[in-house]
């Protein structure tokens, strides 16, 4: 066993573990008024993992020479992709979370320390390579994004989310471990490619059932329909900060993870998952654009939003191909950047005595006082609804492309016909910034990190973003390569 | 000009005008839209003039390798080429049209309007199946905001209509689109045009693709988003969307559904036909009881289209001539008539017809040319309308006697809604003082006026211009449809000349 080997190719988390706990020293002796300091350490910690991760990336790393710690963690490729969209999300909500909490007179010190050893979880998560790492990943993710939640500790609504968060969270981790002890009982073994060689010969009825409670607890962290109800109450609730970690960072890992999975460790027995993808990302498609329709908070229309988006990405799952794991991983991408955009504009949305605005109404008009958040918020919307020339519709075209290239052309074609449904509601928001008398709510100014921050994400969701389709499709590719050695 | 990427530029003036427009004073962003919509007006005739008529089959082309999964690849024959010139030729009297009407927003409506003609001559240059469907969608964002922001009473439900009709029926052609690029392995349009798809494939092809054509067509019974939006879009808007928009649907029945399915084509031509023959006779007498005039017209471009979709599946040279013909023709006349109804609505504002009448008394210039534009929609020999429909009908004859028939009703109820309209409009005594003591035409309103009702009597007298471009295409497609070519009802046969007997009656009288 070379350990010396390990802990080189887990350095990105050594970085981050060691980090983190000597930021929390720093925390423990500065105080709240060390938070800034320790905010713009953080993104420089994050950065230098960013860095750290690349060379896997284009280096095309993969298979057992990446292999750490007895095939606990994997540096690979996929591991890369997904770890960069975690990291930039990541620095980018402690970014504008600094003036948020600054305006709410409410930056304390542990704020940036928990994005840290969040962000150390989910990297955990998409590097796992074994249900025990999975496990561990996915709980130091978790608590630290219950406690990040309730952050805003003067604001109930803050509390509720994080408490709601935290009571359907840990049920559904029970119900994911209660699968996963179902799994190594009937395989006898917890990594990944035995997992996968155990059931080779086919699938006991006991593995079966802790299939689908993993996939029932994973599908609660990706906020995929039946199990979303969690969603739009913690999205509204936390902090617009939060919101946008857990729409962005937490999205990619927990969809890393379910992909590890479901190609990795059962991939060997994808007929007996894909049938329950589809009824999920159907399912998802459709009630992630119904419930939308009577919101009436932008936060909540964003939580929504993100659970129709997570149906198309399982699309691109449920072709239990290496070209839909690439398509998926190309839709986060973009869904990353669409939600940045997204939640950064709402940021900049504040009224007169610098209160945050999130009532869709009070956006009437918006195109009038403020025309450029009012584009950049529509091109975030007609991005999400996937219609050309935004870049949103790269995301669907690649998954329904993998899919008609799997033939699976029935899926397709009901999947992208609902998309129309989705689309009703994006257009409102259109409607009412474009088309209704002005409401003259908005009025604060924003900060300019936000400002840049939202150019540069609407920059990359506008049709610009097609000139990044081949680096991002080769990335992906490569990523995906990870996840399918010979395919 | 080889090498030159002329199409490149033509998308790139109004591109980056339309950015222009959002960041310059309001006063100054129709100045900047009309400078940049006769820029590419000259690109236009530039390229018309450069077009090497009989020469290869796809002129202009230009490619790079910028996407992945598809490419910037642009080119141009006869067809596309006469409806890029249509969409050059209607942009800057969109942009006249709107000059002192629209007094809102300005920058942005500009802004709209150029992104859509970028989006209209991407769709006809588009030689990538990808990027067509691209800029064939995109065009639903500015005129979503068009028709919303500007328009009239119910624009926001016509809004909505507009937009989610064409949305629903243009996923699923992307689906097919997905389908076809796998099997044949290009997305190169024209490999695709030469590709055979099986048949039993291509039935479910052509009817994804028809569901987006037919909404953009429009075809009855899904035209009903069309009065709506016709009605609420201002007068600009109303000019494109009858003058350009409508054409996309024809364009992708002759670009994609025929060379492509020429099977499943002929196998749903009776269904077209139905459609269409239900098309111009209930559209054509709902447009006689019509109070509004923006939806009169409205209605008779559904009827109007329904010939054009009989031409188009008539399977021979005269059909799909006929049918080009009858595209640019409409593109014209029914953008004129709406500019008309724009001008006496700016006076006046309101469409109701009955506000109207003797408008021959004070505004005689604007009668004559209202009378012109007309006559033309009717199909009067000597202008535009007739040539096409002569054609179509013509084309179709061969196919069958009935359909010719019905359709043919279509012309004599278009005369009856027509004339009607102008009846009400221009002659009869003036009822209503306003509208008797409106102004005529002023400068402007010539300027757009004059152009129009030009090429409307040049096409109507020397066709020969607008046909010679697209006859080799025409002539290809045709060549390409013979393998699938159904049947006439009416057979002709020889007759037996009565020579002999002739001759000998001829012998005797003398």
């Amino acid at each position: 066993m070379d350990f010396a080997r390990s802990l080189a190719l887990t350095a990105p988390e050594i970085l981050l573990s060691v980090s983190g706990l000597v930021l929390l020293m720093v925390a423990g002796w500065g105080g709240d008024k060390a938070s800034r300091l320790i905010s713009i350490a953080a993104v420089a910690v994050l950065t230098a993992c960013a860095f750290l991760t690349a060379p896997t990336l284009w280096g095309q790393a993969m298979g057992a020479e990446v292999s750490a710690f007895g095939g606990q963690h994997r540096a690979d490729t996929f591991a890369a992709f997904a770890k960069l969209l975690i990291y930039a999300s990541a620095g980018v909500t402690l970014i504008i979370a600094q003036p948020f909490f600054d305006k709410a007179r409410a930056m304390r010190a542990e704020f940036p320390l928990l994005v840290l050893f969040a962000s150390l979880g989910m990297g955990m998560m998409v590097s796992a390579g074994d249900l025990l790492a999975l496990y561990i990943g996915l709980e130091l993710n978790s608590l630290a994004s219950y406690v990040l939640a309730s952050s805003l500790r003067t604001d109930e609504r803050s509390a509720e989310s994080g408490l709601k968060y935290f009571v359907l969270g840990s049920l559904a981790s029970g119900i994911l471990l209660f699968g996963m002890s179902l799994t190594y009982g009937f395989t006898g073994t917890t990594s990944f490619a035995g997992i996968n060689a155990a059931l080779a010969g086919g699938l006991p009825t006991g593995a079966t059932f802790g299939l689908i409670f993993m996939l029932a607890g994973l599908a609660f962290k990706i906020s995929a329909a039946p199990f979303h109800m969690w969603t739009p109450d913690v999205y509204e609730g936390a902090p617009t900060p939060v919101t946008t970690f857990f729409a962005t960072a937490s999205k990619v890992a927990a969809l890393g993870l379910l992909m590890r999975v479901a190609f990795e460790a059962f991939g060997g027995q994808a007929q007996a998952w894909q049938q329950v993808v589809i009824f999920m990302a159907l399912l998802s498609i459709v009630i992630g654009a119904l419930g939308a329709i009577g919101q009436n908070n932008i936060k909540r229309l964003m939580a929504y939003s993100s659970i129709n988006n997570v149906g198309f990405i399982l699309i691109g799952l449920a072709t239990a191909t290496r070209a839909g794991a690439s398509a998926m991983l190309v839709y986060i991408a973009i869904y990353v950047a669409m939600s940045v955009a997204g939640f950064v504009a709402v940021l900049l949305l504040r009224d007169e005595n610098g209160e945050q605005v999130e009532a869709i109404s009070d956006l009437a008009g918006l195109s009038k006082t403020r025309p450029w958040i009012a584009l950049a918020m529509a091109s975030v919307m007609f991005s999400l609804a996937g219609i050309p020339p935004l870049f949103g519709f790269w995301g669907k075209f690649v998954v329904f492309q993998a899919a008609v290239q799997a033939d699976m052309i029935v899926l397709a074609a009901i999947g992208i016909a609902a998309s129309v449904i989705g689309a009703f509601y994006y257009l409102k928001v259109v409607k009412v910034m474009y088309f209704d008398e002005p409401a003259d709510v908005v009025k604060g100014a924003g900060e300019t990190s936000h400002t840049v921050l939202l150019v540069l994400s609407t920059l990359a969701i506008s049709p610009l973003g097609y000139l990044g389709t081949k680096c991002v499709g080769t990335l992906a590719n490569y990523a995906a390569a990870a996840l399918f050695p010979v395919g | 000009m080889n090498g030159f990427p002329i199409l490149s530029l033509m998308l790139l003036v109004p591109l980056v005008a339309a950015v222009a427009c959002l960041v310059v004073p309001r006063e100054q962003a129709r100045s900047v839209a009309l400078v940049a919509t006769l820029i590419d007006f000259v690109l236009g005739v530039i390229l018309w003039a450069q077009f090497d008529i009989g020469g290869a089959q796809w002129q202009f082309t230009e490619s790079a390798a910028l996407f992945a999964g598809f490419s910037w690849k642009l080119g141009i024959d006869g067809i596309a080429l006469l409806l890029i010139a249509l969409t050059v030729f209607l942009m800057p009297v969109c942009i006249g049209a709107s000059w002192t009407s629209i007094d809102k927003r300005q920058g942005e409506y500009y802004a709209a309007f150029l992104l859509m003609e970028t989006l209209m001559i991407g769709v006809f240059a588009a030689q990538d199946i990808f990027l067509f469907y691209i800029m064939f969608e995109a065009g639903l964002i500015p005129m979503y905001l068009i028709i919303g922001v500007w328009g009239g009473v119910d624009r926001i439900y016509a809004s909505y209509k507009f937009f989610l009709y064409t949305l629903l029926g243009s996923v699923l052609m992307l689906i097919a689109m997905f389908w076809m690029v796998n099997e044949a392995g290009t997305t190169d349009i024209p490999t695709l045009m030469a590709y055979n798809f099986p048949a039993q494939a291509q039935t479910w092809l052509w009817l994804a693709f028809f569901a987006s054509f037919a909404v953009k067509m429009p075809m009855w019974p899904v035209h009903t988003w069309l009065p709506d939006a016709h009605v609420q879009a201002p007068t600009g808007g109303s000019v494109i969307l009858a003058g350009v928009l409508l054409k996309m649907g024809g364009y992708g029945f002759i670009r994609f559904s025929l060379p492509m399915f020429p099977e499943a084509s002929a196998q749903f031509a009776p269904l077209v036909f139905f459609m269409s023959m239900a098309a111009v006779v209930i559209t054509s007498l709902i447009a006689l009881v019509q109070t509004d005039m923006k939806k009169l017209i409205a209605y008779s471009s559904v009827a109007h289209m329904a010939i054009v979709t009989v031409g188009l599946f008539a399977f021979n040279q005269q059909g799909l001539e006929g049918s080009m013909l009858i595209m640019l023709s409409h593109g014209l006349v029914a953008g004129a008539l709406f500019l008309s109804v724009g001008v006496i609505y700016d006076r006046l504002h309101t469409r109701e017809i009955a506000r109207y009448g003797g408008l021959s008394i004070n505004m005689p210039y604007y009668a004559v040319f209202f009378l012109l534009f007309t006559m033309a929609s009717i199909g009067l020999p000597g202008t535009s309308g007739f040539v096409g429909e002569f054609l179509s009908l013509l084309g179709i004859y061969q196919i069958s006697s009935w359909v010719a028939l019905i359709c043919t009703t279509g012309i004599i109820l278009g005369a009856a809604y027509m004339l009607y309209l102008y009846r009400r409009v221009a002659y009869g005594e003036q009822k209503n003082a306003d509208a008797a003591a409106m102004p005529d035409l002023d400068k402007r309103e010539w300027a757009m006026m004059v152009p129009l009702a030009a090429v409307v009597l040049w096409m109507g007298v020397y066709p020969e211009s607008f046909i010679a471009p697209m006859r080799k295409d025409i002539a290809a497609l045709d060549a390409r449809l013979a393998q699938a070519k159904p049947k006439g009802d009416a057979q002709p046969t020889a007759g037996k000349p009565m020579a002999i007997a002739h001759e000998a009656a001829h012998g005797e009288a003398h």
